[in-house]
């Protein structure tokens, strides 16, 4: 996939997995993993990308003696993945353009 | 590999970056072991989870801007003194040239590169363009009645043609390839600064 392209949807992925709860890092990648491949290292940086566009905050909770960092989704956040569905039915529409197009 | 041994090679692979950085990424993948060992995982099964430790480093390396690798390499330890600063305002009018002569270099390497790969190139648009007036010379040739002629210039024509398919292959490989050597050099001057650092 076109690296410019999947940056930005990798953003939206990770972002909609902490919608519904805060979530940390390694459940992060386990929610991610059934539809886009995500290594740690590229997780880091798309978690702090977004930490700095104020779209998550972070907060640290000690979990079974250990420290674990916690994410949870801002109102920036969410207005993304907003924006992102609406984006997409653009998409959607130049997709089904490109499909009819290529069959006649 | 287990995590202490994981994380000490990481903080080597990672020792040109800002030391703040470096905490926080050890903090990352630690918590991501620890996690992979409380679903039940053996702590050598966990770390090999994460990847093998020079390939993180590596990709971590990748990942981050030269600007701010070579920021953190020139940032001075502790502040300067006055005579040093003087020294470096007076050295202007030699250290700046130099600077930009290295540049210099190191941009004429690409272009020279690229140069090589945009000839290639050239020489197959030429091919297809010579392949296409083949076959019509051959055309111009049967309207004359030249039969023989035009059977050559048509034979000269689909060889070129076949030709010039195999060489577009070569050139897409050749591309591809200068590509991900352009990428590799960035990725070796990157080490560099780490190795410095590491050896300081």
């Amino acid at each position: 996939m076109d690296i410019q392209l999947k940056r930005g949807l990798l953003d939206v992925c990770v972002l909609a997995a902490m919608r519904s709860e805060d979530s940390y890092g390694y459940k992060i990648i386990k929610d991610v993993k059934p539809y886009v491949e995500l290594s740690e290292s590229t997780l880091y940086t798309i978690l702090k990308r977004l930490e700095n566009a104020k779209m998550l905050t972070v907060r640290t909770v000690e979990h079974d003696g250990r420290l674990r960092k916690y994410y949870h989704i801002t109102e920036d956040g969410i207005r993304r993945i907003e924006e992102f569905k609406d984006e997409w039915k653009e998409v959607d529409a130049i997709y089904q353009f490109v499909i009819k197009e290529g069959e006649s | 590999m287990n995590k202490a041994e994981f994380l000490a090679g990481l903080k080597t692979g990672l020792a040109g970056l800002p030391q703040d950085e470096v905490e926080e990424r050890l903090a990352f993948y630690g918590e991501m072991i620890d996690d992979r060992m409380e679903e039940g995982l053996a702590e050598e099964e966990a770390v090999a989870g994460v990847g093998p430790v020079d390939r993180v480093a590596a990709q971590i390396v990748s990942e981050i801007p030269l600007t701010k690798l070579v920021r953190e390499r020139i940032k001075p330890k502790r502040t300067l003194r006055a005579w040093e600063i003087v020294l470096i305002v007076l050295g202007f009018p030699v250290w700046f040239p130099l600077l930009i002569a290295a540049g210099a270099v190191i941009l004429s390497l690409y272009v020279v590169l690229w140069s090589l790969i945009l000839s290639l190139w050239a020489v197959e648009i030429s091919f297809w363009a010579a392949a296409l007036g083949g076959i019509a010379a051959a055309v111009v040739f049967w309207i004359k009645g030249a039969l023989v002629p035009g059977l050559a210039a048509l034979g000269a024509g689909l060889l070129l043609a076949g030709l010039s398919v195999f060489l577009f292959l070569g050139c897409v490989a050749a591309t591809k390839g200068l590509a991900r050597l352009t990428k590799k050099i960035l990725l070796g001057v990157k080490k560099r600064f780490i190795r410095k650092e590491n050896e300081a």
